[in-house]
């Protein structure tokens, strides 16, 4: 099933790039050659791919290799060295860390987008405020297949009527992570709902329905306002409800998440490699949206630009001083 | 010379007709082949059994009677409005209209079945079901009833059509033997005529439910994508034609057992169609021995 998506989003990533590819012009150093291996999580590739086929068109003989193994399994690879860029769509964990320091990989780490998830109902709809965690669980897990199908299973005063409800189809990333964030594991849910890979039919069945539920991308609900109302998320700190800066505050939880790639600093020596994060981070605010995600605001970028300046500064001064340091260069925040 | 240039045209004639039988075999034969493989996996008794059709999720189920149920459920509104409607138009235009209208109103009627079945399907998502939902509140944005009802009037001139010709059928003398007796304009139609015409008249539904069941444009547009065991016309409901084109337009990788389930679910769409036309083949026989 994950197997199916890749090959969704690499054929996107393909239409994407095929759509403007002549927009760019950061060849400045004029053409490169080398490699870049990167590898990780799923839902970070579309962004990666996407940047990738459109370094492609600037920098030809430049060969980006964007694997899938997941955030786990990239940081593995990642932490032995094997590949430059590790794509994650969640921070480095302690565990990951040792790794990396285990074998003197020292890196750095770069936000490039967030991803949202919108729950919505009809706009008739009067009864719900908002949702806890809990309540999404129960009503998308497995299990509730052909048990859970009343409003008011979920919360007694809500109506006694039958609960209709949508979400994209299974080969969609933003299924896998709805999974993920509300059931606990990711490809596990009910099956009995209208399930589309087309946001317009979800729109179409959630706005023509009072009884209506569904979810998909918060940066698809944006155009579509007027049609559907958004309902917050209780995760035990009381609703929230999405928007740039729940999402970005990282308060809109677990429904949303910063997106990052994480970059080796034997890497970073390399020209090639420099020109693809310039790059990346240059064109991630357009490309993040044409894959379904939210940019981060445009001073971020600049901040993340900066960020990884310093920590081009700093390799290259360790690489002058003594080859490689023995620290990892973790810098947090923003 | 003659004999072979006959010959010639009698085997490509032949062949025109090999080519279209051979074709059919070859839908059955891929059909066969690949749902085989899929009940090697899949007993046949949980595919007609479970009340669950959920093969792309986690939990699998292979029970194919809610896609039956949407199928038939769409398929039967589709008849209720066209029967009746294409019935009375049938008598209206044999026995009431004048010639002339006659001959304008049925090609017109006849348009309705040119219609391209994605505007029709458009026409019931964005005209149809809105309106129905200011008479029904409770009635979800995708349902079985506004889909339904828009392909009855896509068939009804299927039926008016050929129970027209029907009606036109009957045996002069029966009519003038039921005006003869006193009868009615009313009463001779729908007391001989319509009985008489029965053999034809029935042929023209199965042919429209044929049609109906196989449909996939509107329901895939206007009834939803969601397989659900239940008659109830309000809610959203998934045929097996929209089922099959929801995994052929998607990213199930080919050969796997989620990608055999259209066979599966193709096969089951041919029993339904080919059952009702053996109906339709046996009552033809039935009737018209009872009436001429």
């Amino acid at each position: 099933m994950k197997k199916i998506y890749y090959v969704f989003a690499a054929c996107s990533a393909l239409l994407i790039s095929s759509c403007g590819g002549n927009d760019t012009e950061t060849s400045a150093e004029g053409q490169l050659e080398g490699s870049i291996q990167i590898d990780g999580s799923s839902t970070v590739y579309p962004v990666t791919e996407a940047v990738a086929e459109e370094f492609r068109a600037v920098q030809p003989k430049i060969k980006v290799t964007v694997g899938v193994s997941g955030t786990g399994g990239g940081f593995k690879k990642f932490s032995r060295g094997e590949t430059d860029i590790s794509d994650a769509s969640r921070p480095i964990k302690d565990k990951e860390i040792k790794a990396c320091e285990e074998n003197d990989i020292s890196y750095v780490e770069l936000s490039v987008a967030y991803d949202g998830l919108a729950v919505l109902v009809n706009p008739q709809n009067d009864w719900v405020d908002h949702f806890t965690v809990e309540e999404l669980k129960k009503l998308w897990e497995p299990s509730a297949q052909g048990k859970i199908l009343k409003w008011n299973q979920i919360r007694a005063e809500w109506p006694d009527e039958e609960i209709h409800l949508f979400g994209p189809g299974v080969a969609s990333g933003t299924y896998d992570y709805f999974t993920e964030a509300i059931v606990g594991e990711s490809g596990a849910s009910r099956g009995d709902f209208t399930a589309s890979e087309d946001d317009n039919v979800l729109v179409q069945g959630i706005s023509g329905d009072k009884y209506a539920l569904g979810f998909f991308g918060l940066a698809y609900y944006e155009e579509n306002k007027d049609k559907l109302t958004l309902v917050g998320v209780d995760n035990g700190n009381g609703a929230v409800s999405p928007s740039l800066s729940t999402v970005k505050d990282g308060s809109y939880a677990p429904l949303s998440r910063p997106l990052f790639i994480y970059l080796n600093s034997t890497a970073a020596v390399r020209e090639e490699v420099q020109s693809f994060i310039t790059f990346y981070i240059e064109n991630a605010p357009e490309l993040s949206t044409e894959v379904g995600y939210i940019p981060l605001p445009s001073d971020e970028y600049a901040k993340q630009m900066a960020k990884f300046e310093a920590f081009l500064n700093t390799v290259s001064k360790e690489t002058e001083e003594n080859g490689s340091s023995d620290e990892p260069v973790s810098e947090e925040g923003e | 010379m003659k004999s072979i240039k006959e010959k010639i045209i009698e085997s490509i004639l032949f062949t025109c007709a090999l080519i279209t039988v051979l074709t059919t075999l070859g839908i059955i034969w891929v059909l066969l082949s690949q749902s085989y493989s899929f009940f090697s996996e899949v007993s046949i008794s949980e595919f007609l059994t479970d009340k669950e059709w959920t093969p792309l999720f986690s939990q699998k189920h292979f029970g194919i009677m809610p896609l039956v149920t949407g199928t038939l459920l769409t398929t039967f509104i589709a008849i209720c409005v066209a029967l009746p409607m294409g019935l009375t138009i049938a008598v209206y235009l044999n026995e009431y209209a004048p010639k002339g209208i006659r001959k304008t109103v049925k090609p017109i009627l006849e348009i309705l079945a040119a219609v391209p079945t994605v505007v029709y399907g458009f026409f019931a998502l964005v005209v149809v079901t809105p309106f129905l939902q200011s008479i029904i509140p409770g009635l979800s944005g995708f349902n079985a009833l506004s889909p339904g009802i828009v392909m009855g009037i896509m068939i009804i001139p299927f039926i008016s059509s050929l129970s027209e010709d029907a009606l036109a059928a009957v045996p002069k003398t029966l009519r003038e033997a039921s005006y003869g007796m006193g009868a009615t304009k009313l009463q001779t139609s729908f007391k001989v005529l319509i009985p008489a015409a029965s053999s034809g008249i029935i042929a023209s539904v199965i042919l429209a439910l044929a049609r109906a069941i196989g449909e996939t444009m509107i329901v895939a547009i206007a009834a939803g994508q969601q397989p659900r065991l239940t008659f109830d016309p309000t809610v959203p409901v998934e045929t097996i034609t929209t089922y099959i084109v929801q995994v052929s337009m998607g990213d199930v990788p080919h050969g796997s057992l989620e990608y055999k389930t259209i066979f599966a679910a193709g096969i089951t769409l041919f029993a339904l169609t080919f059952l009702l036309n053996n109906i339709s083949f046996w009552i033809n026989k039935r009737y018209q021995q009872k009436y001429e």
